[in-house]
């Protein structure tokens, strides 16, 4: 290969990685959303609902003990998900991606640069969590289950990092991404044990609506992994295998579909300038 | 010398619309050639097949050697491309943009260097997103040139700007070509293609209409004289009027306007159907024409009537 050009693949998808970080932080939405978002809820949460015990499917723990993980697999799938389908389309739409395309460097990295930042601040959002979790509210947390817990983190995090950037595939114009991807993430959120949990009391369909789709999978697993009453190693492999499968159908779509120029007429007022004078 | 770009018969068309329709040119290395032309007359269609950013439907085109549709990353490595529509990430600031793209390049140029060529030394270290259009613009300029290439593409540079900082831009590019780079331009600027470009392509609905040097298409102009007057009333068909002229008439409401080879034969017809009709033809001048007159001439007035396509310097 031409390895001979520039700088190698590894430090250049590190440099960008790098980049996109401190364009995050300059950028306080995204930071909002990913990071303090999901902190906030989970002190709102236990301070609006006390002590009470909520009955899971890993059963009978604290209000903390059940929204500690379910908010850390909300901060990824904010971080993952939603961040990705709106920077990667507003990149596409900003002619970014076509400028890349025009440069020796190779647009995946490009790409790599932009995932592997938000699957950064994925981490960065779940250890916050995890933390006040496990600091304010005594969540339990156990040396054997860690395994699991990354496993699970890793997973998840692939399939909606790889979901996000389908999305943004998907998407036409970069105005489109917000709503669509909020518009699929929060419904979500709500039959998938992140803000409520509901086993039993729910309708069937809600559940299979739920079970159909990763986050419900993903919550379960990195709660389990949290949960004082599961055995070690506390892994759920049916559950882990669904996201795996999502993430495979996710990178085809994402493969097939994804362009780098901006759709006719989506460039922004920055893009095709006027002739003003 | 050696050729840089050869083009022979490229053709593209989107849907119906043939964008460009059997264009063939050369440039030589160390040479700056514009490709003038209103908006939508394939200049940009043109420039980006030969950046390898859009399929060509048909011809041969060769570019440093290369088939810019498969030249790959070696091929990106010795151009740089100033696109008309290109974003850059804007949180960043000017020096960490270059500090990022010019990581790809296998030979960057100094970012302080090239910050300096831009003129953009104060505002360095300012965020992109907090720079002026013509700033911005030049941070593009700097960005086409981070790689040090030998040969840059510049889609339309300076359309937008006002006069003072369309000067400014003139000047980077000029000392670009001082140092033996080969530049392709895009400009819809008359004044623009005759300042930067030795030399000229004149492009129009898809094809090269005039091709030469400044002081070439000036020549070829300047045989020609330019006969204007007023109709005072438009109620005569005009048929008569135009179709025996052997230069090409245009009119724009009283106003009419036309380039001719023959301006005798041309001004005897014309004055004999306005005294056969017993009009006055007022303002009526016969001149040499300019350099604008035989633009505007190949290139069709109703080409550019919706926008300021125009050279209005």
């Amino acid at each position: 290969m031409d390895n001979s050009l520039g700088a190698s693949r590894v430090s250049l998808v590190v440099r960008h990685i790098r980049a996109q970080n401190r364009i995050f932080w300059r950028v306080p939405i995204g930071a909002f959303f990913a990071l303090f978002l999901p902190v906030m809820m989970l002190v709102l949460f236990v301070a609006l609902f006390g002590s009470d015990t909520y009955t899971t499917e890993y059963g009978e723990v604290s209000r903390a003990q059940f929204y500690t993980p379910a908010l850390a697999v909300f901060a990824v799938a904010s971080a993952t998900f939603t961040n990705l389908a709106i920077n990667l389309s507003i990149r596409r739409d900003e002619g970014i991606l076509r400028r890349v395309r025009g440069t020796p460097l190779p647009p995946w990295i490009y790409l790599a640069g932009v995932i592997g930042s938000a699957v950064y601040m994925a981490l960065l959002g779940t250890v916050a969590v995890v933390t006040l979790g496990v600091v304010a509210y005594g969540v339990n947390i156990e040396l054997t289950k860690l395994p699991a817990m990354l496993v699970a983190l890793v997973l998840g995090a692939t399939a909606f990092a790889t979901w996000g950037v389908a999305l943004a595939a998907l998407t036409r114009t970069a105005a489109a991404a917000p709503a669509v991807a909020n518009a699929v993430i929060l419904p979500l959120a709500f039959v998938s044990n992140v803000f409520v949990s509901f086993e039993g009391e729910a309708p069937a369909w809600l559940l299979l609506v739920g079970d159909t789709f990763p986050l419900r999978h993903f919550v379960i697993s990195f709660g389990e992994a949290m949960s004082p009453f599961s055995e070690a190693p506390a892994f759920l492999p049916e559950r882990l295998g669904v996201l795996v499968a999502w993430t495979v159908v996710g990178a085809l779509v994402a493969l097939r579909k994804f362009r780098w120029e901006p759709a006719v007429g989506a460039s922004s007022a920055r893009g095709r300038r006027g002739n003003s004078r | 010398m050696t050729t840089a770009i050869r083009v022979r018969g490229l053709t593209k068309s989107y849907g119906d619309l043939r964008a460009v329709d059997g264009v063939s040119f050369d440039v030589v290395e160390g040479e700056v050639l514009a490709i003038l032309g209103p908006n939508g007359a394939g200049k940009t269609t043109t420039v980006e097949i030969l950046e390898g950013h859009r399929t060509r439907d048909g011809g041969d085109v060769s570019v440093l050697g290369t088939d810019p549709g498969r030249g790959g990353r070696p091929f990106r490595d010795r151009i740089g491309i100033v696109l008309q529509a290109a974003g850059v990430d804007r949180e960043l600031s000017t020096r960490e943009a270059l500090e990022l793209y010019g990581a790809a390049y296998s030979t960057p140029r100094s970012i302080d260097e090239l910050i300096e060529l831009v003129e953009l030394t104060d505002k360095a270290d300012d965020r992109i997103v907090s720079l002026s259009g013509g700033q911005r613009r030049r941070v593009d300029l700097a960005l086409g040139l981070i790689g040090n290439p030998e040969l840059i593409f510049l889609d339309e540079p300076t359309t937008g700007f006002d006069p003072r900082a369309r000067r400014r831009s003139w000047d980077v590019i000029s000392n670009l070509t001082s140092l033996g780079r080969t530049i392709v331009l895009t400009t819809h600027y008359l004044d623009e293609a005759e300042y930067l470009a030795d030399r000229v392509a004149v492009m129009a609905k898809g094809r090269i209409v005039a091709d030469g040097t400044p002081a070439e298409l000036r020549r070829s102009v300047q045989s020609d004289t330019k006969i204007a007057f007023d109709l005072p009333r438009l109620d005569e068909p005009l048929v008569e009027l135009f179709d025996p002229l052997i230069g090409q008439g245009r009119g724009r409401g009283h106003r009419v306007e036309f380039l001719t080879p023959a301006p005798t034969a041309d001004l005897a017809h014309v004055t004999s159907w306005a005294m056969q009709r017993g009009i006055e033809l007022d303002g009526l001048t016969v001149e040499s024409a300019d350099l604008e007159d035989v633009y505007l001439s190949l290139v069709g007035e109703d080409e550019d009537s919706e926008d300021s396509g125009r050279a209005d310097g």
